[in-house]
């Protein structure tokens, strides 16, 4: 009877306890759960964002150069210039897949990457924990091919109407090997010299591509503007550009596709792809009225052409900076490569007599040091804390911050891709030069690159 | 019959060819052509490269008409093509010495 007493006691108190130990797990399984949950709906809205900016980054290649350089050049050369951005789209991403990809990110090397990625081994949907925590690691990849596409891109405008198909292919694919895929592993890659956030020697900022993109294709531009020469008959018999209302539409491409560019260079949607997203509108929006002014006062006329080669040197100019600078800095950043890049194109273009056909040296080369310079001065922690000490405060940044050393890193950055660009393209020039011939014939190039080049023309209205 | 030949500002065409339906003549040949007379052209700046355009825009019309009717057409063609300032263009009138429709062999005049 004493036993059926105490069993029944046992029985009335252990029931709560069991029940209690229950409830525990069930809240830590459900915890568990809703962490799960939370984290694959920041990967979600995280990855919706970087291939939405991904895809905006090709369209700044295609069609947004495409038709920016397309209507300034002559109309017998329209569909040559137009294919040179075309191509690129293709030909670098083979090389992207193959090994590009890995000597960029694989590895931690200061200089160039390893064969870790090569072939796309071992990129799949799982992140990279180095680069972006949040996102498949092919999101990343892809979204950076877009990146290595539009850089050789650009180089395009320098050479336009007179240089050989064959040669130009040569030309990118040994330009992505010997400048491109190092510089941006020095500033982007994991370990590279010149990375800020990821063990670098020289921590130099470059959120979207100030040193890696434009530096490099804008220097690497008057280089081949040099030594292939001058086109016949310039300058004494200069040619306009022969539909600017096209060039304005690639322009406008241009700038939508920025965000994408460098808001996407924050790889999340976070408040830091907002700030870079807000910069770069700003920096393109004062870089347009710098243009725009200078061009009024100058020359007497406020030009539509003036109009868009701000906007594009504006986005230049910020794209170093857009993720490290408040609004303010980014409108005084767009104003100075408004008008330093006027200055470039009119002034110095013509002191010098370089045929930089279409200004990709004057707004790229230009727009990109001084915007590369400009991010040591304005970069500051209160938009980018990524910087931390050993206790986890953020570190100052940029002059601004106080932190002046910083302009000094810049300088050594830039540097190193004027540098890197000078050797590596002259190489590279006289390789193609010496195997296949950089320029077109004397009669090609009167008859066009569109006929001379791939047997068409990008305009008959007879049929 | 007579050739007419007139080169005059592109903006006056809607007039002119108003002009001449109004006096019955219908059949002309028009096509853009570029010139100048005493007329100067224009300065354009394209990023700081200036560019004389000095070959501006105009129409061209050809009509033959016949010798009767000519001096009509004159009177009617440059009243409507005129503004008063240089640039309005020139008229020449040939002689004409044969006008064959093609669709039926008509000659003369009565191919007009």
């Amino acid at each position: 009877m004493r036993h059926l007493a105490k069993l029944c006691a046992l029985a009335l108190f252990s029931t709560p306890v069991a029940l209690l130990a229950q409830a525990n797990l069930d809240i830590q399984a459900r915890m568990a759960a809703l962490e799960t949950a939370t984290k694959s709906a920041q990967s979600a809205g995280d990855n919706a964002w970087m291939l939405i900016s991904a895809a905006l980054v090709l369209m700044m290649t295609g069609p947004g150069l495409a038709l920016f350089y397309g209507g300034l050049v002559r109309r017998k050369n329209v569909l040559g210039t137009m294919m040179q951005s075309f191509i690129l789209m293709a030909v670098v991403t083979v090389l992207w897949a193959v090994v590009g990809y890995s000597l960029v990110f694989g590895g931690p090397s200061p200089f160039l990457g390893n064969l870790h990625f090569a072939l796309l081994n071992n990129v799949g949907s799982a992140p990279n924990p180095d680069y972006a925590g949040t996102i498949p690691q092919q999101t990343f990849m892809v979204y950076q091919l877009m990146f290595a596409i539009i850089t050789p891109a650009l180089i395009c405008g320098a050479f336009a109407e007179r240089m050989k198909f064959s040669a130009m292919l040569l030309f990118m694919v040994l330009w992505c090997f010997l400048v491109y895929f190092p510089m941006a592993h020095m500033v982007w890659g994991k370990g590279g010299f010149l990375n800020a956030f990821l063990g670098g020697r020289i921590p130099c900022f470059d959120f979207a591509g100030g040193t890696v993109v434009h530096i490099t294709s804008g220097v690497s531009a008057l280089i081949c503007a040099l030594y292939l020469g001058k086109r016949l008959g310039y300058p004494e018999f200069p040619s306009k550009p022969h539909n600017l209302v096209i060039s304005f539409t690639g322009a406008c491409l241009l700038w939508v596709g920025w965000f994408g560019f460098n808001a996407g260079s924050a790889l999340a949607a976070s408040g830091l792809a907002t700030s870079a997203f807000v910069a770069t509108h700003f920096g393109a929006a004062a870089a347009t009225l710098g243009w725009v002014v200078a061009e009024w006062l100058d020359s007497g006329k406020p030009s539509v052409l003036g109009g868009i080669s701000g906007c594009v040197a504006g986005l230049v100019a910020i794209t170093p900076a857009s993720g490290f600078v408040k609004p303010f800095p980014a409108l005084l950043i767009g104003l100075c490569a408004g008008v330093v890049c006027y200055l470039m194109v009119t002034r110095v273009k013509a002191r010098f007599g370089y045929d930089d056909s279409l200004d990709a040296f004057g707004v790229h080369g230009a727009g990109g040091t001084l915007g590369a310079l400009l991010t040591g001065v304005f970069a500051t922690s209160a938009v980018n804390d990524g910087l931390k000490d050993a206790a986890g405060r953020a570190l100052p940044l940029g002059l601004v911050d106080g932190n002046g050393g910083q302009v000094l890193n810049q300088f050594i950055g830039c540097g190193i891709a004027w540098v890197l660009a000078i050797v590596g393209t002259l190489v590279i020039l006289k390789i193609c030069d010496l195997t296949l011939g950089l320029r077109v014939s004397k009669p090609q190039e009167i008859e066009g690159l569109d006929v001379s080049m791939h047997g068409e023309e990008g305009y008959i209205f007879e049929s | 019959m007579k050739k007419i030949e007139a080169i005059i500002q592109p903006f006056k065409l809607d007039e002119v060819k108003e002009a001449l339906k109004g006096i019955g003549i219908d059949g002309m040949t028009i096509s853009e052509v570029r010139g100048h007379g005493r007329q100067k052209g224009h300065k354009e700046v394209y990023r700081g490269q200036e560019y004389n355009v000095d070959l501006l825009p105009k129409v061209k019309l050809e009509m033959v008409v016949p010798s009767s009717r000519s001096e009509e057409v004159l009177k009617a063609l440059t009243a409507a093509a005129r503004t008063g300032k240089i640039g309005d263009g020139k008229i020449f009138v040939y002689d004409v010495a044969e006008a064959i429709r093609i669709r039926n062999d008509d000659r003369g005049e009565s191919a007009l």
